[in-house]
């Protein structure tokens, strides 16, 4: 049951990248329009393939790379869905529905098996502390996309040759309000995730801080987006600079999610 | 039943030729009852813009018609023939109906896709409907021709892109601020180009105005007109960070602004987005400007060229109009040609019936004695004979569809056969027939 509600869901998520990359380049209102249909019903396939495997398993279901890449897929889908009402800009989906669908492709490339849980995860915290470390790293990953529409948007204005995507890209204040709006709602959630992994932390290893590499990258991951939402309130880092610091951030978010758990060992290296 | 356009336009007259043959829309009844009254010409319209001058009519006889409406045009205006006739041109058939749908659809316009063209057609329309000098024909044509306007408006992107440069800095504008209801314009030089791109953009939904003119009086004048306030050109540095969009065409002979000032402003901004936009030739914003982040300056030139590929797309996008228009015509004029087939096929039956019951009429006054029984069956024959006879023309008739055959067809019955047919009026009275005895 599961397991075919993951392939419906990484199915609709490769029609959806079609569609919405057909849109982009092409136009065609009721290309787009068909893209926001196939990417809505991948992740309705998607969120009932993990509340499944939440059933199936009895733990929440993000403990190793194959079930924390399918949640951090189904986040952005997620978050992206309900941006894109908000702003009228469904041609975002054309960046960051690839970028679900990679995600996707990534977890499928991991042992899909469900085992016995690590004990040391057994808590009440894992649901906690993941859920929304996730929901942070989705709100960063739709604020990525949104900067490199950007620049490619302040490209297009600065240069004065204005192509097929000027056309279909929305407005720089647009692609701006959702960088901003995304910043805001992804760091607390990165921060309150922090927190709330220390303290798990103090419970499971005794030591609310143990500078494990997982630990050191996250600080890093939250001074960058700390100093983006600083220099936004404060000197106006806007627009182009935002643009660059949101996908700077991203790469590092990245890193600190997969390159950390693959490559760094440590407490927090889940496979 | 043909449908003729007679008239001018931009292609193929002058100005000052089209000036002259134009009619006012407010004195338009008087020619449109003019034109209805020249021998056979059952129903007109006349479309009068400053690019064109053309006259819609249905007649029965083609080069006749155009010929008489050519004259009409001439003599209306009391110009003479031979002065304007060059000018003029006039179609018929498949030319005529895609040409009205070309026009409709704005792919006959100076700028290809203007949208105005389509509401001075139905303006056009709309008196000789209010007149009574449009008919079954025409009302369904020009319908047709609006219907066709608006699929082409929908399925194609001729429409999509500003090709003035006015609108074109209207447009990046929202692709920078995307909601301009809450920016505020600076005019810099109270000239009749600044004022005139300010106006678009109030149409964009502008709120605020700013005027600065070296004298001041002036700039007062231009801000009272435009809602606005004005401010002393002295003080301009002083302002520009409230103005999100700055629009300068001052008569200055060198740079009035230059990075240095524009980076201090923007930084006072904290960094929200400014859009110069000098149509000033020599120039009024030093080039240096547009690199500064958040800043976007485009001059009279680059303007151009946002124009020039937004010109380019429309003609792309006019390619797919025509064959829009291309089916449309067809499909009408097979309707148009339906509209003379079932006429002509009713007078060439009442055509046969009439010499049939002559000849029986005649035969049972000579021959006595017939039962009543024979003669219903003489007459029966008769009529089966009718049938059969009629049956294969009858049939290619309504099954050759449009284009010069047809017609062809249509003609030779009508003289072979001396057939009178009335099909132009008003929807039921189509299908009666008068008789030439």
């Amino acid at each position: 049951m599961s397991e075919s509600l993951y392939l419906a869901a990484l199915a609709l998520y490769s029609a959806a990248t079609v569609l919405y990359l057909v849109f982009l380049l092409r136009s065609g209102a009721l290309v787009g329009k068909a893209a926001g249909w196939a990417l809505t019903a991948g992740f309705a396939a998607h969120f009932l393939f993990t509340v499944s495997r939440y059933l199936e398993a009895g733990y929440t279901p993000i403990t190793n790379m194959h079930e924390s890449l399918s949640f951090f897929s189904l986040a952005t889908v997620g978050a992206f869905l309900a941006l894109a009402r908000k702003y009228r800009a469904a041609v975002l989906g054309s960046f960051v529905t690839p970028l679900a669908l990679a995600l996707m492709l990534a977890s499928a490339s991991f042992p899909s098996g469900i085992v016995p849980l690590n004990p040391a995860l057994k808590s009440a915290w894992l649901g906690i502390h993941t859920i929304i470390a996730f929901g942070g790293y989705a709100a960063f990953a739709v604020a990525c996309c949104a900067g490199i529409m950007y620049l490619l948007q302040d490209r297009y204005l600065k240069k004065k040759k204005l192509g097929v995507l000027y056309r279909r890209l929305p407005s720089l204040d647009t692609l701006d309000e959702i960088n901003y709006r995304c910043l805001s709602l992804g760091f607390p959630m990165l921060t309150i995730a922090i927190i709330s992994g220390a303290i798990w932390a103090e419970s499971a290893w005794g030591a609310y801080w143990s500078w494990d590499p997982k630990e050191t990258w996250s600080l890093i991951t939250w001074f960058i987006y700390a100093a983006l939402l600083h220099g936004r309130l404060t000197t106006g880092w806007r627009g182009r600079k935002a643009a660059i610091l949101a996908i700077a951030g991203f790469v590092v978010l990245l890193f600190t999610f997969i390159g950390v758990n693959l490559w760094l060992p440590g407490l927090h290296s889940y496979r | 039943m043909n449908i003729i356009v007679v008239g001018l336009s931009h292609h193929t007259a002058p100005i000052e030729t089209r000036e002259r043959l134009a009619f006012e829309s407010n004195s338009i009844e008087k020619p449109l009852r003019g034109l209805v009254t020249l021998p056979d010409i059952s129903e007109g319209v006349i479309v009068s813009t400053c690019n064109r001058v053309e006259v819609y009519a249905v007649t029965r006889d083609i080069a006749g018609g155009i010929a008489r409406i050519k004259r009409f045009l001439a003599d209306w205006h009391n110009l003479p023939f031979d002065e304007v006739s060059p000018y003029l041109y006039g179609h018929h058939g498949d030319n005529a109906i895609r040409h009205v749908f070309r026009v409709a659809a704005s792919l006959d316009s100076l700028v290809i896709g203007e949208p105005q063209i389509l509401g001075q057609v139905k303006a056009a329309y709309g008196y000789a409907a209010e007149y009574g000098t449009s008919g079954l024909v025409l009302n369904r044509f020009l319908h047709k021709a609006f219907s066709v306007a608006k699929r082409v408006r929908t399925e194609t992107f001729i429409a999509s892109s500003a090709v003035s440069i006015a609108f074109a800095a209207v447009e990046l504008a929202k692709k920078i601020f995307n909601d301009l209801s809450d920016k505020t314009v600076l005019l810099i030089g109270a000239g009749e180009m600044g004022e005139l791109a300010a106006k678009h953009f109030f149409a964009g939904g502008v709120s605020g105005v700013l005027v600065a003119n070296r004298t001041f009086e002036r700039g007062e004048r231009l801000a009272e007109e435009l809602g606005g306030r004005a401010i002393r050109f002295d003080d301009l540095y002083d302002h520009l960070h409230k103005a999100d969009i700055i629009l300068s065409s001052t008569g200055s002979p060198h740079f009035i602004i230059g990075p240095k000032e524009v980076a201090e402003v923007i930084r006072r901004r904290k960094q929200r987005p400014m859009f110069f936009i000098d149509i000033a030739v020599p120039r009024d914003i030093a080039p240096e400007v547009n690199d500064l982040e958040n800043v976007y300056l485009y001059n009279t030139d680059d303007l151009q060229g946002v124009v020039e590929s937004n010109r380019e797309q429309r003609l792309k996008e006019a390619a797919k109009a025509e064959e829009i228009v291309t089916v449309e015509a067809e499909r009408f004029l097979s309707w148009l040609s339906s509209l003379e087939v079932v006429p002509t096929i009713v007078a060439l039956r009442s055509r046969f019936d009439e010499i049939v019951r002559a000849e029986v009429e005649r035969t049972l006054a000579a021959w006595k004695g017939m039962s009543p029984e024979h003669e219903k069956r003489l007459e029966a024959m008769t009529s089966a004979m009718i049938s059969k006879l009629l049956h294969t023309p009858i049939s290619v008739l309504k099954h050759t569809g449009q284009g010069n055959r047809i017609d062809l067809y249509l003609d030779a019955l009508r003289s072979l056969f001396d057939l009178q047919t009335e099909p132009a009026g008003k929807g039921e009275e189509m299908l009666e027939i008068e008789q030439d005895e």
